[in-house]
């Protein structure tokens, strides 16, 4: 029963760091259709320069914020100089999209070499946390990671649902020719929230950084897992992001504790099952 | 102007000429530069080099053009990399795999390409010389099983370990390590109660951690790269504090290496390897001496990887130079003078094969210490000569045991 415990839990703070991941990934699909391949590269990005930044000035939190910054401005620069030069040809996108996640992996072996390197973490989260009831150690950055992105979540939320920016956002969600025409300029919108989204991504890899560890390939297996959690849960939605990570958080989880060899089929067993029988993902909205 | 371009294609002409002649042996060296081994794999180049760079690119008058190519751990990569390097830029000889499934993977290959002579990387599954080997596929260092000589021993009678738990990847080469560790623990009276196959490449790992019985006296980990980066960092995170006994690259000198806090719980580990980078032979000083000059850029000491690239490479060079590159006949010559070569390898044993072209090799049980500068480094315990891939047993007996697998060997 404990070790039952342990894994909902280890679950849990899995699905909080895939949350992270796909957040931004599943907010730009969901205005622009654009399948950004290169999602996992901005993560990888944030990841390394956040290492950097650490190692450098010794703060956590400024490696964070750094990290988010460079896969923002890394996003930014995506968009306005090569995805939005292709607006509405959403196939072409895709293509230059992964050619640009290959570039970027490339030229980070380049610069950071093919160690393994982990975020140093600050006093408060390095060490571990005996946990009441159950009686295990567990470790503090784990449980910050949920809060991490609880508090991502809520502030997304507020943003998209609460401020004059978000519900442009929206508006071009579900009807761009319109909010063009009511003189919106489009094309600075979405720049901006392509560099939402990496700042997304780069905060993700950072953190991601510290609990786990970043080498190359890193890339890749955050782009597969934010693929299918906003497969699963939806494309565009922020609530079937947090659920898609959810779902294949404790499905990794549960697979590695209890049939470790198989673990992995579990995951694209519920991606099969959501595509059978829900295409367009838990949360999502028909296309029309 | 004019004439300085026509002169300047006329030489680049003549250069792209040269490298046509008949007097040059091209060798293909395939090894991971990408994923989770990138680290590894770039080091594996680099002994590889090494062996070329002390011939000074040339063996009596036959310059060698060395081409690389990536797989990325899976057999059918490692495959693709060798047909490219065989059918398109018509390598002589392969050097390579790095992982244990490419290598049987490419030992397969071989069967279907006799002109070609593949000379194994630093894969060490234990399969592909011991069953079913193939003629062309030679082996200049040892199979996992090898590599862990000595370790058994060592964890139950200096250690006092008596149960141990095993955390590995899930495929040949750790199948490999874990028979090369059990044979001698169970032997010694140790028991082995629960073993846990981990996929590749997996980053989290905490189910597995908290999965771990609490009664055993220690744990060996049989895991490589980041891999194992991500396993010792979850588990000091979760509180563990079980003594860690290390695989072959669970503890090389490029995890020591790695950036990170976990490294506190490795220091006094025990480990079974054939490279250990601080080993104070002569022999190997010169080499890593060498490996420094001509890579600066590399790890502060040779890997097991650029080890086992080198000696392979090395093996080619000799028996090249032997039989003055003559490689017509489908290269028979340049076989019979590697399947009698011995030469002296960088850890002072003496490097011969045995029937299945597999090498018998020098063996060491090390431990992690902290070095005055605070890096970490490992030393050597004890040193086991003449290491054959039948573990010193009966060769009828060892057969009979079986390949290796999830469930085999095992003293629960």
């Amino acid at each position: 029963m404990t070790l039952f415990l342990i894994v909902t839990l280890n679950g849990l703070t899995l699905a909080a760091l895939y949350f992270l991941a796909a957040s931004g990934f599943s907010l730009i699909f969901g205005l622009m259709r654009t399948v950004n391949m290169a999602h996992g590269a901005l993560l990888m990005l944030g990841g390394y320069v956040g290492y950097s930044i650490v190692d450098a000035t010794g703060s956590w939190g400024l490696g964070v914020v750094g990290g988010g910054l460079a896969a923002a401005l890394a996003g930014a620069i995506v968009q306005a100089g090569v995805l939005g030069w292709m607006q509405g040809d959403e196939l072409r996108q895709t293509l230059a999209s992964i050619a640009i996640s290959i570039i970027m992996a490339d030229l980070m072996l380049w610069h950071w070499g093919g160690l393994t390197y982990q975020v140093e973490l600050p006093e408060a989260l390095a060490g571990g946390q005996r946990l009441p009831v159950l009686g295990v150690g567990y470790a503090n950055i784990r449980l910050a990671l949920m809060a991490f992105a609880l508090a991502t979540g809520l502030a997304l939320w507020f943003l998209i649902q609460r401020t004059r920016f978000g519900a442009v956002i929206r508006a071009g969600v579900d009807d761009q020719d319109m909010l063009r025409a009511l003189g919106y300029p489009i094309n600075r919108i979405f720049v901006l929230v392509f560099a939402l989204g990496g700042m997304l991504a780069g905060m993700a890899g950072v953190v991601a950084a510290s609990a786990l560890s970043i080498a190359p390939g890193t890339d890749l297996q955050f782009l597969l897992s934010s693929l299918v959690v906003v497969i699963v849960g939806g494309m565009g939605s922020i609530g079937g992001a947090a659920l898609g990570a959810l779902l294949v958080g404790l499905a990794e989880q549960y697979g590695l504790a209890y049939a470790p060899t198989y673990g992995v089929v579990f995951t694209f067993a519920i991606m099969v099952l959501v595509l059978a029988v829900r295409p367009q993902g838990l949360l999502g909205k028909a296309e029309l | 102007m004019n004439k300085l371009k026509m002169a300047a294609s006329a030489l680049a002409l003549c250069a792209m000429a040269v490298p046509a002649s008949a007097e040059e042996v091209k060798i293909g060296v395939i090894s991971i530069l990408e994923g989770a081994f990138a680290a590894l794999g770039q080091d594996g180049i680099r002994g590889a080099e090494l062996a070329v760079l002390e011939t000074g690119g040339e063996v009596d008058g036959n310059t060698i053009e060395v081409i690389t190519m990536s797989s990325d751990a899976s057999p059918d990569s490692a495959v693709n990399a060798a047909r490219k390097l065989i059918e398109q830029d018509g390598v002589d000889i392969i050097v390579g795999p790095l992982s244990g499934s490419e290598g049987l993977a490419l030992r397969d290959l071989s069967k279907s390409y006799p002109g070609v002579t593949f000379l194994n990387g630093s894969s060490a599954a234990q399969d592909t010389t011991l069953r079913d080997s193939s003629d062309n596929f030679y082996r200049f260092g040892g199979d996992g099983a090898q590599w862990m000589v000595g370790v058994g021993d060592y964890a139950f009678n200096d250690m006092g370990y008596k149960t141990v738990a095993v955390i590995a990847e899930d495929y040949s080469f750790p199948y490999t390590q874990v028979l090369g560790f059990m044979t001698e623990f169970c032997e010694a009276g140790g028991k082995v109660p629960e073993k846990f196959w981990t996929p590749i490449g997996n980053k989290d790992y905490s189910s597995v951690v908290y999965s771990i019985p609490q009664d055993v006296d220690a744990l060996f980990v049989a895991l490589g790269g980041a891999d194992a980066v991500n396993f010792l960092t979850q588990y000091s995170q979760a509180g563990g504090d079980k003594p860690i006994i290390g695989g072959s690259i669970t503890i090389d000198q490029s995890i020591l290496d790695s950036k990170g806090p976990f490294k506190k719980l490795l220091v006094g580990a025990p480990a079974g390897t054939p490279t250990v980078g601080d080993y104070d032979g002569d022999e190997w000083k010169a080499f890593t001496a060498s490996y420094t000059e001509a890579f600066p850029d590399g790890f502060s000491a040779p890997s097991i990887f650029a080890h086992h690239y080198y000696m392979s490479t090395k093996a080619a060079m000799l028996a090249l130079d032997e039989v003055d590159g003559d490689l017509s006949d489908n290269q028979a010559a340049f076989r019979a003078a590697l399947n009698d070569l011995t030469f002296t390898t960088p850890t002072g044993g003496t490097m011969r094969l045995d029937k299945n072209r597999n090498g018998v090799i020098d063996n060491f049980v090390t431990e992690v210490y902290e070095r005055d500068d605070g890096t970490l480094g490992n030393r050597v315990v004890k040193v086991v000569r003449d290491v054959d891939q039948l573990l010193g047993q009966d060769e009828e007996a060892f057969l009979a045991s079986g390949p290796v697998s999830r469930d085999n060997p095992s003293c629960p």
